[in-house]
């Protein structure tokens, strides 16, 4: 089973480099472009084929490794 | 990573057990992979204190020997992921959150200081410099406590001047904890001037709430002679000698 992990900066938290990012496609001519958050891509490949198992597990990965919920949130998909 | 210069504690050979002004006090320097500020850490405790230190690498799972343990600056484990997250999980944190709870003095450093805010030792995390520049300079910081076991030394109010090297040092906590650790004189340093990374509060510095555990993102240990520029940070590596004498009652008489 395939497990995709998404963090992104907490959203009441200020993501300088989605800022600079926004700024530059501003600059492009892109002004409808109000926000941009940057964050981190994770594919995980599980030994497993129990879904629900899964799930539990990466949530555990996410909340003990992959996230620091003091500044980030994670979401991930299962295939 | 040379395994010699790790597996010879020179400090302790060279030393007795009891120094010429009574017990030694013990320090370690903690070596991740990719700790790049080890080197300054030992040369400041040995060249300010003439106290024992021995590197002690990541792998380590007793810390019992020791009275003050430095996590330095670098890059641990690459900085992946964030910086200090994989090396909150090494062998030797166990062992550190134990000395911690003992009441033990721990500074970290810069990379130290990230690794202590993964772990759980200190509250807040750390974002990328609001300006994206990795900022290598000399920083002024005031000294917003001298309560804590490394700014004893210091006088409350005092500014400092102490280099600064990093991309992340731009730190960050909810709101209730900003208000926690001001209520609870945990705010260590403050930039003055320049804000060098857009830190909330212009926070340099924090410590726990007992004020045993340190983590700032200046790097004292780079300011301990005036060759270097400055020896504004010998006071941290005096004043964590001094809260050790005291409580252990070998303030040194002399002639006595």
């Amino acid at each position: 089973m395939k497990a995709t992990v998404y963090v992104t900066i907490r959203q009441n938290v200020l993501d300088p480099q989605g800022k600079a990012v926004r700024d530059a496609l501003g600059s492009l001519g892109f002004e409808e472009v109000k926000d941009v958050r940057i964050g981190k891509y994770m594919e995980l490949e599980l030994a497993t084929e129990d879904r629900a198992a899964a799930e539990a597990r990466v949530r555990e990965m996410c909340e003990k490794l992959l996230a620091n919920p003091v500044i980030e949130e994670y979401r991930f998909e299962l295939a | 990573m040379e395994t010699s210069r790790l597996t010879a504690p020179a400090g302790r050979t060279e030393h007795g057990p009891d120094g010429p002004q009574g017990p030694l006090m013990k320090f370690a320097v903690i070596v991740f992979p990719g700790s790049n500020c080890d080197v300054d850490c030992h040369k400041a405790v040995e060249d300010v204190l003439g106290q024992p230190v021995d590197y002690v690498w990541h792998t380590a799972s007793d810390l019992s020997g020791y009275d003050c343990i430095l996590l330095p600056g670098g890059f641990s484990y690459g900085d992946y992921l964030r910086c200090g997250a994989i090396a909150r999980f090494a062998p030797v944190m166990d062992a550190l959150v134990k000395a911690a709870e003992e009441g033990k003095y721990i500074l970290g450093i810069c990379n130290g200081f990230q690794i202590l805010l993964e772990a759980g030792l200190l509250p807040g995390a750390m974002l990328r410099n609001r300006s994206l520049k990795f900022r290598c300079d000399q920083a002024a910081l005031r000294v917003e406590t001298t309560r804590t076991a490394f700014t004893g030394d210091y006088r409350k109010g005092e500014i400092l001047s102490i280099p600064i090297a990093h991309g992340e040092g731009n730190y960050y906590c909810d709101e209730a904890t900003l208000a926690d650790l001001a209520a609870h004189d945990q705010i260590v340093f403050r930039y003055v001037g320049e804000n060098p990374n857009g830190s909330l509060d212009d926070i340099a510095g924090i410590c726990n709430r007992a004020g045993n555990v340190v983590g700032m993102m200046p790097h004292p240990e780079r300011a301990t002679s005036r060759l270097l520029g400055s020896e504004d940070g010998r006071r941290m590596f005096t004043s964590v000698l001094n809260a050790w004498r005291v409580k252990h009652g070998t303030a040194a008489v002399s002639g006595a």
